[in-house]
């Protein structure tokens, strides 16, 4: 590892710091500390990750050769269900915010907590209840209608889909609450001087993730009670049986699920340009375009759920207005990859495990976008929707983006959050493994479904053989490096080197101006903002200790009283 | 069978097909140029501007070039507001079928396609078309959605249980061409396939005068309208119960029928059997054949009772 000159300065771990100042397990599970919900946030959602990504490999094992291998029709469709509704509702939209966000955002703002603290925590036990509700459905029944719970299949068959739909209307208040704590906090909780211009990107990516949480939630919820209103009562909605209209289910649950889409992408986004800046030592390129992207990307996502159904029997001219809508999200979001690409430009560049993972995104997220325009189109969308295409694109954007950049930002958050280094150097072959994998696993995918691979199927024609076998094996690269980052991430508990308080050089407050892990309390004493995010020359010249003992110029911490 | 098709796109096979993949590759080109000139600078950038060990320099911050951010913002909107109206045109000519189209009208139920023609004629699985003349399917579904997709024509649209959808092709190539089912409809899901026939226009009057019998004796006729007409879901040929009593060793046996009474299994008893199935009901077995096959024409009738006949012990 690149040792910088001032990255060993505090490296003597406090003595007292959040996570042992108090061992009881009842200190953990009524914490209103938002760095403890952070991390109880991120071991539920490993663990939901864990379950769903073992069901995904066994999908794509059933699918290494046509007709049966180890499961039957009806367990391929409860499990590759499963995966879909694990991975969107327990993982995915909880992953960035909930868990990097609760850690992150308050130290951003050199805030000590989030504004709500036990809205924060009522919060994780609400999502708690969300993710029971989902094992006792798994366990009550066949839930086999696809994260999307289509009308009218999911109310033909079986009851545990009731459980599910209540499983995702319990969680969608988990998010909500989430949202709506962090923008009172972001508005509220900035430490003195610290303008809007000055926020770490970060925080504007969570910044504009919440509003959409805040907005586009309800509508989820809605559609879930409506649907169990449906079956429990028999009231004519969606059903045409009843007399109601199954395209109506799908408006109104894209209504959410294409916004919820940018609550997965949008964190990320925040991720990638902190990383990009701190490891080429370089300020992001044109900040404010960057940042009001992001806010532009959180309000066009709500106009464009239409481009899910151009085939679905909507008026063509919604197709069309649709259509157009959703090219004019390619321009900020193309903006912000032209802009991390020129933050490169004459920086000084190293190449830690978060840098690869951030490299990784820009590869990756650049497919995801482009296949994205590709669906846009709407002759084109005709032949590529519900194929393998579209499976490939949002496993790009929504793995090859959020969770690549999720892995990205627990790696540099982890000496922040643990205290510990990992191995360094096998942090950097899991990454080049999950890269690979992906590719391998996705490409793929995206090659058989624009020649005619309907999506969940269980068995396919044999013309598809080969590039279902490339797939599956692929999956198991992708799979082995994700097992190798547990492995060490896990093992660095145990054996990892105390970590410095600013391993990475970084500028933003919660490096400069907290040791690792942190006080139970974030700072010391409140920090007084001067300067940017990506001022690296100021942490260069003076400190960035954690202790701010040696304050970074234009951060003077006042005299403790 | 024409051509096999480019990496990317299946074989082309009606009207539409090339200007839809035209169109896919001129989006893919642009998307490759774009991809590399971003990524490559990337790469680029990331060697050449790489840490060096025991450099300690800061690079200066790049002031913000409001003209940069200007192009990558305007050039790409002229690109895509351009791609979005090839797409959009191309779209307007899917949704446009000519007003001379040949039409068909099309049932899909979990998980089987019906076909039904202007003569009468109805078919399962197989959907027979002439070559080089439009032909513009009305479809509907008995139970929950599906979707039609040929992918060789390079259509697709949801069929709905509550309404009526359509899609129209022209094909281009005499052959035969896969229908999936593409909007999940649970166990049965990957099992809902079918074959799209094109036929010269000739054989197509041929096969239409026919009613799809071809030059098949009746009982081959029949054994295929056995699966065609999903007779297969509810009555084996095997022996084996199902919802219905078996076909195998039927004809000449004496059935029990569910009011004590019996009654010899002649012709007329089969035939009627599948015009009125609730007339007589074979004891042990609920009523639940539907009375739909009542509207299949004779020469298909005839052909379902002389392959019923040949399953006689």
């Amino acid at each position: 590892m690149s040792a910088a000159t001032n990255s060993d300065v505090g490296a003597d771990a406090p003595a007292v710091h959040y996570l042992n100042h108090d061992k009881s397990i009842r200190s953990w599970l009524l914490t209103i500390d938002h760095k403890r919900i952070g991390i109880m946030y991120l071991v539920s959602v490993s663990i939901a990750f864990l379950v769903a990504g073992v069901l995904a490999m066994l999908v794509r094992y059933e699918l290494l050769s046509p007709g049966q291998d180890v499961m039957t029709a009806e367990t391929y469709n409860k499990f590759f269900s499963m995966h879909g509704i694990m991975m969107v509702f327990l993982f995915i939209i909880p992953s960035v915010p909930a868990v990097m966000g609760n850690f992150a955002l308050p130290m951003h703002l050199g805030a000590k907590d989030v504004a709500f603290p036990r809205l924060n925590l009522a919060s994780y036990y609400i999502f708690l209840l969300g993710g029971v509700l989902v094992v006792i459905a798994l366990f009550v029944g066949k839930v086999d209608t696809g994260w999307t719970f289509y009308t009218p299949y999911s109310e033909r068959t079986s009851d545990a889909v009731l459980f599910m739909t209540m499983a995702v209307f319990v969680a969608g208040f988990s998010s909500i609450l989430t949202g709506l704590n962090f923008i009172v906090t972001t508005h509220k909780m900035r430490a003195p001087g610290l303008t809007w211009n000055r926020l770490p990107l970060f925080v504007w990516g969570i910044y504009a993730t919440s509003i959409v949480q805040v907005l586009a939630t309800p509508v989820i919820g809605i559609t879930m009670l409506l649907l169990f209103l449906e079956r429990l009562l028999g009231i004519g909605i969606f059903d045409p049986a009843l007399g109601g209209d199954p395209v109506l289910f799908q408006h109104f649950f894209w209504f959410y699920s294409h916004p919820a889409v940018y609550i997965m992408i949008l964190p990320a986004f925040g991720i990638i340009s902190e990383l990009i800046a701190v490891f080429s030592r370089h300020p992001i390129h044109g900040y404010r375009f960057v940042a009001l992207s992001s806010v532009a990307i959180a309000f066009l996502g709500f106009l464009v759920w239409g481009h899910h159904m151009f085939v679905s029997g909507q008026s063509a001219v919604s197709s069309i207005v649709f259509s157009l809508i959703t090219y004019l999200i390619g321009i900020p979001t193309g903006v912000k990859m032209f802009n991390w690409v020129a933050t490169m430009y004459r920086g000084s560049i190293s190449f830690q495990t978060p840098m690869l993972h951030a490299l990784s995104f820009l590869f990756l997220f650049a497919i995801g976008g482009f296949t994205g325009i590709a669906l846009g189109v709407l002759a084109l969308d005709v032949h590529l929707h519900d194929t393998y295409f579209v499976v490939a694109h949002f496993h790009y954007v929504m793995m090859g983006g959020t969770v690549i950049a999720a892995l990205g930002g627990l790696h540099y958050w982890w000496p922040k959050i643990t205290g510990k280094m990992y191995n360094e150097r096998l942090g950097q072959i899991a990454a080049v493994l999950i890269f690979v994998g992906f590719n391998v696993t996705f490409f793929s995918q995206l090659v058989m479904g624009s020649q005619g691979m309907p999506r969940r199927y269980y068995d396919y024609l044999p013309r598809f053989e080969t590039m279902h076998e490339i797939s599956t094996y692929g999956s198991w690269v992708l799979g082995a490096g994700l097992f190798l980052v547990m492995f060490y991430l896990l093992a660095s508990l145990v054996r990892g080197r105390q970590a410095p308080a600013n391993p990475w050089r970084a500028a933003t407050l919660e490096w400069t101006h907290a040791t690792s892990p942190p006080d139970e309390h974030n700072f010391h004493h409140t920090p007084i903002v001067t300067r940017g995010p990506y001022d690296f020359r100021a942490v260069e010249l003076g400190g960035g200790d954690g202790h701010a003992a040696h304050a970074v110029p234009g951060t003077a911490a006042p005299t403790e009283a | 069978m024409g051509d096999k098709g480019t990496f990317w796109m299946p074989e082309q096979a009606s009207k539409m097909a090339a200007e839809i993949d035209s169109l896919f590759y001129f989006v893919f080109w642009i998307s490759v140029i774009f991809f590399v000139g971003v990524i490559g600078a990337m790469i680029y950038f990331a060697w050449k501007y790489r840490h060096r060990p025991g450099e300690e320099h800061i690079p200066d911050p790049l002031p913000e070039h409001k003209a940069t951010e200007a192009a990558w913002i305007v050039i790409p909107l002229i690109l895509v507001l351009l791609i979005f109206t090839w797409g959009f045109k191309a779209f307007l000519k899917l949704n446009m079928p000519p007003p001379n189209a040949y039409p068909i009208q099309v049932r899909a139920s979990s998980w089987a396609w019906n076909f039904a023609y202007p003569n009468g004629t109805s078919i399962g699985t197989e959907l027979h078309v002439p070559v080089g003349r439009a032909v513009k399917l009305t479809m509907s579904s008995d139970d929950v959605l599906h979707s039609f997709f040929v992918p060789a024509f390079r259509v697709k649209f949801d069929v709905l249980p509550n309404r009526y959808t359509s899609v129209w092709f022209e094909a281009t190539q005499v052959g035969e061409y896969d229908i999936f089912c593409t909007e999940y409809c649970g166990t049965g899901h990957s099992g809902m396939l079918g074959k799209v026939v094109v036929h010269t226009e000739k054989e197509f009057n041929e096969w239409l005068q026919s009613s799809g019998q071809g030059d098949m004796t009746p009982e081959e006729y029949g054994q295929v309208l056995y699966t065609q007409q999903n007779c297969i879901v509810c009555h084996s040929v095997d022996g084996s119960p199902g919802v219905g009593p078996t076909l195998q060793g039927l004809y000449g046996r004496n059935e029990q029928l569910q009011d004590g009474s019996s009654v010899l299994a002649d012709e007329n008893y089969i035939l009627q059997s599948i015009v009125e199935p609730n007339f007589q009901i074979v004891s042990g077995y609920p009523p639940a054949m539907p009375a739909t096959y009542a509207t299949l024409p004779a020469e298909q009738l005839d052909a379902l009772v002389a392959y019923i006949k040949s399953l006689a012990n």
